[in-house]
């Protein structure tokens, strides 16, 4: 493997005054986005329409973060590589099968660390 | 304040939320390593994982901050990805809105997956709880995850600068959301949902300010919510 992860390869540090705009911006966002029902809506219906898509926000977004991430790796300078496309198959397999959080991420890491050792 | 009743309810939602910690320990440990290599100082790094209180959306602002994204898109994908916390809201709110307003609050403070998972778990089985029964559980369910996470973080923080490259961590996340993912893809429309947002984020992916992910995001809800919709009609949803 390329020995340049996408992390340390990043350019200068943050700038304080953003990196504490973007903190207090998310903390306040994701606890309106906690508080809205249980502390404003109380007990009020909501639409049908807003629930039914709310349902499929997670599945929807984090395997959208996910996608390009193992598609093209940083770490490999954007090239798909045989490990790390074997961990993320390993997970979604055994993950399916399981049903199980831990079970997913276990064999996606013994496989990604496995192909590395094997391939390095 | 507490007659046993009512605290032996905390000690339950303790006990059931503990296994969790073998999850959460080392995401935390990797946030803080993550954090810290991205530049962010210990003080910063902290703040965020103690106010925001929410991984995935935190990996998710690093993830664009990395990518030198303006930061209102950093807000808005990391606000998205937490989206499904307004659903938990929406979700908790027939069992818990007739607490006081400040316990409403500090259950909203802390609201996270695990915490969301066992304590509805518990109220839709256990329908003769009382609403102070309910928030101590509540409360007992977020104490051994939240305090994991924060522990978590700080050691991956401090630990950060020794940890090998050979441990490839760049891949510790992809790995860790598609193992939170795919457990949760029950139904069809789930998996349309999931189908539909990967497939647009690959397409997406070269819009600026990755704008991509949220294109992705919004497609693949109005896909699982159309799913849905049909088997609805069909009389095949569960």
């Amino acid at each position: 493997m390329t020995e340049t992860s996408p992390l340390t390869a990043a350019v200068a540090p943050p700038d304080p005054t953003t990196l504490w705009i973007l903190i207090i911006g998310l903390a306040i966002g994701t606890f309106l986005l906690r508080f809205v029902f249980v502390g404003f809506v109380g007990d009020r219906p909501m639409p049908e329409w807003l629930l039914r898509h709310l349902r499929y926000t997670a599945v929807a977004i984090l395997p959208a973060l996910v996608a390009p991430l193992v598609v093209w790796p940083a770490a490999t300078g954007g090239q798909l590589d045989l490990p790390r496309t074997a961990a993320a198959a390993a997970t979604i397999v055994a993950g399916w099968i399981s049903k199980n959080v831990l079970i997913g991420i276990g064999a996606g890491a013994v496989t990604l660390y496995t192909l590395l050792y094997l391939l390095g | 304040m507490s007659s046993p009743a009512v605290s032996s309810y905390y000690w339950k939602g303790f006990r059931d939320s503990a296994p969790f910690v073998l999850v959460v320990g080392p995401f935390g440990m990797l946030f803080g390593v993550l954090a810290v290599e991205a530049g962010l100082k210990l003080v910063e790094t902290l703040t965020l994982t103690s106010t925001v209180f929410a991984g995935a959306a935190q990996f998710t602002a690093l993830q664009l901050m990395q990518a030198q994204t303006p930061i209102l898109i950093i807000l808005a994908s990391s606000l998205a990805v937490n989206l499904r916390m307004a659903m938990y809201s929406a979700s908790l709110t027939p069992y818990l809105g007739a607490a006081p307003l400040w316990q409403r609050a500090l259950a909203a403070y802390l609201m996270v997956d695990q915490a969301y998972a066992c304590s509805i778990a518990r109220y839709e089985t256990d329908r003769d709880m009382t609403v102070p029964q309910r928030m101590r559980y509540y409360f007992g369910t977020v104490t051994p995850v939240g305090i994991v996470w924060f522990l978590g973080t700080v050691a991956g923080a401090v630990l950060g600068a020794q940890i090998p490259e050979s441990l490839a961590l760049d891949f510790a996340l992809p790995i860790a959301f598609l193992g939170m993912v795919i457990p949760m893809l029950r139904t069809l429309a789930h998996v349309t949902a999931a189908g539909v947002a990967v497939t647009v984020a690959l397409l997406a992916a070269g819009l600026p300010y990755n704008l991509g992910l949220m294109v992705a995001g919004l497609a693949g809800m109005i896909a699982g919510a159309r799913v849905e919709l049909m088997l609805r009609r069909r009389g095949t949803w569960t």
